[in-house]
């Protein structure tokens, strides 16, 4: 492994770590006692000792972190408050949804704004660049969820190719799961696809005025040539550092989306586990979501080794 | 008529200040085994007139003139023809060989590339070919360096790759722009004996761009001293170099610091520059392009297109000056002194 | 005679609009929200927050111009009053980005070595944390409304200011004139303070205005979700999320507030785009 990778690994670990030890501190120490919300205040102390000893909580909070981690590491989320179920369950259901729903925009994403933005590179000061430009301004702007409703009124209500909501499971069908996830991935890759082609168009552009691209175009290399043999390539190093920083505005976007959608994702469970006081569900979820955006980041870490010879290399 | 004929070249590139003329009729020509020098100061047009021959403008450049390739006129090309032309007929060598090469492309494949869309070759011609080249530029193991990155190379290796590059395809006119001025002292004079012999083997032509007289005066059998965009004395580098016709030229030649030269006391390490700044291209008078700058000047040269004079009795030295005598006198007087 | 000279300072006023057209339409349309916003303190055409079930659902008219909502409150006065909710939370937000984030940033700057490696590490490590994360976490130990929403925002704001005004402050450290400053025997904070924050402000700026978009934007998704501003104060995020309801016979309602929401983000980015071309060119040319 090379030693940006090495680097790279550790800070991943480390930042891993630091988010699950933020994400306890906020949801199981500084809230106080679950067993008070629980039973209310009127139980009596035989009550509350019963279910502290139950879940737990006489253990030091340095155990209690470290039995969580462990349990997460093992596939145990622990049980659900409300529900008595293993969170694990809930969890599961709910990131077959969210999950491929984060992919499928992030896709979205990716063609519409590769494309986008290499078109208007390709026609730099021109009409075409004009018009992709404007647009992405535009699209910059529109609230996801507002979009999304928009979305719902055109083509569910008034012209009924969707249905407003809801979600079709895997079991009933792929493509109607799939046909189900459409517009919300729609309505979550816009905005995306919108910031990534602006940042597309202006790295290619940039690219474009290397030396390299200079010597390729001396070489003989046509304008198209020069475009898919030193030009995207190099471009890419830039764009999908937008991307891993995108992908966690893509998740809380998710989140938002499930809900003008009525979708059964992660982001419903979280905001059920809110109102039921049910601190397991949340502070899982809540760190799910901060880990996946945490390994997306590493992802891209990767990426730039693959892409750049210069950071493959053993000594650095 | 010789292999490359450049005449009347005129480059002008729209500004927001205006039209600005990089290159203004400008003529030249050279033939096979020749090798000609364009010397001036950054800004002088002697790149954009490398570009120019190229067809790689920027995009707000425009060519008028006529530039002929043993006889086919280049400006009368279309875009995909003049593909065929670069790197093929025409290669050029750049200045900065630590960005001149595409950091996430092996040397293998970048030395191979003109070769396979040129000639047709496949991969592995291509690649023993580049050994061969790689070989003759000398770089050391050179089948093992095809795999290598340009970051793993020294600068002056990667100088010798572009080189190998621009070689490939046993092109016509090899476009050397400032190839020594990014590199070590040291490696500068290797890579410019390996392109002298380059060129006398191969019997190519080379235009070799250079700000550093000395780098000109080792090199080539011709010199085109260019200012403001215009070719303002052209010569045999031995009559030029005696000569110094132009106030220009003289003025150049003054400003390099000469060891041992200048006898005793205070002027000994003075250098010696040429009063003004480099114009901005669009504020260039209409006449002589360094009337402004020139102690010589009067009103006249200023507004009136400079005449060309023939210089000495060296067949092919001439300089544009209306006042050539002057300069002549004053070149005879400083040569008095020293 | 005085006649060209007008027509040519009408000429060069166009020609500069044009150029600065980003500045131009954006610094118009952030004027707007102001304007409502302050224009909403003393007066709207109707009341934002009073009921009036027997005028409920109604379509745009000359007495509603934006219609009514399903409790019969006025919808243009309602978004009027919501563009104070949003001035509010866009400012606090990202006031506290600027002064904790850029007093971060300039002390990375300053100190380098492992201070700055730590900062740094923890910046990164934010990033994991989106506003709407973070308001999740928030909300479910305080609860929901707008000052956490504030709060949520603010801190997911912190990095970001950290990152940008530590390599922009990076950038000047290595200028000259601060060796010339050191060598004068200035301290560091004495050299932060004279030289190096009034050199970043500029871009600090331009991040501000295009971090208040984005404050807007997120303010009104966490109200749409009921984790933001609550009821009755009226906020566009829950003008959209009581519109959602209604909207299959209504359509009308989640039309306005979001476009308030999309003219406003878009005003505060075309200003933050044209205050980087005014302010640094360099950067406008390299893009």
């Amino acid at each position: 492994m090379s030693v940006f990778l090495a680097k790279r690994f550790l800070t991943f670990v480390a930042t891993l770590l630091g988010a699950s030890i933020v994400v306890f501190l906020v949801l199981e120490i500084l809230p106080g006692d679950p067993s008070m919300t629980l039973l209310g205040a009127d139980a009596d102390e035989e009550a509350y000792a019963a279910l502290r000893l139950k879940l737990g909580l006489d253990e030091p909070a340095v155990l209690r972190y470290f039995d969580w981690m462990w349990g997460m590491m093992q596939g145990d989320f622990g049980i659900s408050y409300a529900y008595s179920v293993p969170v694990m369950e809930l969890v599961w259901g709910a990131m077959a949804l969210t999950v491929p729903l984060a992919i499928f925009a992030m896709l979205i994403t990716i063609v519409v704004a590769l494309g986008l933005g290499v078109f208007a590179a390709s026609r730099h000061n021109k009409p075409g660049d004009y018009v992709v430009m404007a647009f992405s301004q535009l699209g910059i702007a529109v609230p996801n969820f507002w979009f999304g409703i928009l979305l719902i009124l055109f083509f569910a209500v008034n012209l009924g190719w969707f249905k407003a909501g809801g979600f079709v499971q895997w079991e009933d069908g792929v493509w109607l799961a799939v046909k189900s996830l459409f517009l919300p991935a729609i309505a979550l890759a816009t905005v995306q696809a919108a910031i990534l082609a602006r940042t597309t168009r202006s790295a290619v552009l940039e690219t474009f005025r290397e030396d390299y691209v200079r010597t390729a175009r001396a070489k003989g290399l046509t304008r198209s040539q020069t475009l898919w043999r030193h030009v995207l390539r190099n471009a890419l190093i830039p764009v999908i550092t937008v991307m891993g920083l995108q992908f966690a505005n893509l998740l809380a976007g998710t989140i938002v989306i499930e809900s003008v959608f009525s979708l059964p994702g992660l982001g419903k469970l979280v905001f059920q586990g809110i109102a039921n006081r049910d601190m397991p569900v949340v502070k899982d979820i809540v760190l799910l979501l901060a880990g996946m955006v945490i390994v997306v980041n590493f992802v891209v870490d990767v990426t730039y080794a693959v892409i750049d010879p210069r950071l493959k290399v053993h000594d650095v | 008529m010789a292999l490359l004929e450049v005449k009347n070249l005129d480059v002008t590139l729209a500004t927001s200040r205006g039209p600005a003329r990089a290159v203004r009729n400008l003529s030249f020509d050279l033939d096979r085994g020749q090798t000609l020098g364009i010397v001036g100061e950054s800004g002088c047009g002697k790149s954009m007139t490398a570009l120019a021959l190229l067809g790689l403008l920027p995009e707000n450049g425009v060519t008028t003139g006529s530039i002929s390739l043993g006889g086919q006129d280049l400006l009368a090309l279309d875009e995909d023809a003049m593909c065929g032309v670069r790197g093929n007929r025409i290669s050029m060598i750049f200045q900065e060989p630590m960005t001149s090469l595409n950091p996430l492309h092996t040397i293998g494949r970048q030395v191979t590339e003109p070769m396979l869309i040129h000639q047709g070759m496949t991969r592995d011609e291509a690649r023993a070919e580049a050994v061969r080249l790689l070989e003759r530029v000398g770089i050391a193991s050179a089948r093992q360096r095809l795999d290598n990155y340009p970051h793993q190379l020294s600068g002056g290796q990667r100088q010798r790759v572009m080189i190998a590059m621009a070689l490939s395809c046993k092109p016509d006119v090899l476009i050397a722009d400032e190839p020594t001025t990014a590199l070590d002292v040291t490696i500068q004079g290797q890579i410019l004996d390996l392109i002298a012999d380059l060129v006398s083997e191969s019997g190519m032509a080379l235009i070799l761009i250079s700000h550093d007289l000395g780098v000109i005066a080792e090199t080539v059998d011709r010199v085109l001293v260019m200012y403001g965009g215009a070719g303002v004395e052209t010569g045999p580098t031995a009559s030029l170099f005696q000569h110094l016709a132009h106030p220009y030229t003289q003025g150049l030649f003054a400003a390099v610091p000469k060891l041992g030269s200048g006898g005793k006391g205070k002027s000994r390490t003075r250098l010696s520059t040429i009063p003004g700044l480099v114009p901005e291209l669009a504020d260039l008078p209409p006449g002589c392009t360094f009337a402004d700058r020139c102690d010589l000047a009067d009103d006249k040269c200023a507004g009136t297109m400079p005449t060309v004079h023939d210089v000495a009795n060296d067949a092919g030295h001439r300089v544009a000056c209306l006042k050539p005598d002057d300069a002549k006198s004053r070149m005879a007087t400083s040569e008095a002194g020293a | 005679m005085s006649e060209p000279v007008s027509k040519n300072q009408l000429m060069a006023a166009l020609t500069l609009m044009t150029r600065y057209r980003n500045f131009v339409i954006g610094a118009v349309l952030t004027g707007l929200v102001i304007v409502c916003a302050f224009l909403s303190a003393v007066w709207t055409p109707h009341s934002a927050v009073e009921l009036a079930i027997r005028s409920r659902l109604q379509l745009p008219s000359l007495e509603h111009w934006l219609g009514t909502d399903h409790l019969g409150r006025d919808i243009l006065s309602m978004i009027m009053v919501g563009a104070q909710n949003s001035l509010i939370v866009g400012i606090v937000a990202v006031s506290i980005g600027v002064f904790l984030g850029v007093g971060l940033g300039l002390w990375a700057a300053a100190k380098r070595g492992w201070t700055e490696e730590l900062i740094m590490r923890f910046s990164d490590f934010t990033f994991a944390f989106p506003a709407v994360l973070s308001a999740i976490m928030i909300t479910a130990i305080l609860g929901p409304g707008a000052v956490n929403s504030i709060l949520a925002i603010g801190i997911y704001n912190i990095p970001v200011f950290a990152r940008i005004s530590r390599g922009a402050a990076n950038a000047i450290w290595s200028r000259e004139y601060i060796m010339a400053a050191k060598a004068a025997g200035k301290g560091r904070f004495r050299i932060t303070v004279e030289h190096v924050l009034p050199n970043i402000t500029s871009v600090i700026v331009v991040q501000a205005t295009i971090s208040f978009a984005i404050a807007i934007l997120a303010e009104a998704a966490l109200s749409y979700l009921g984790i933001g501003t609550q009821p009755p104060e009226p906020s566009w995020g829950r003008m959209l999320n009581d519109a959602q309801t209604y909207a299959t016979i209504k359509p009308y309602l989640a039309i306005f507030p979001g476009a308030a929401i999309f003219l406003a983000v878009l005003g505060l980015n075309m200003l933050g785009d044209g205050l980087r071309d005014i302010l640094d060119p360099r950067l406008t040319r390299g893009r």
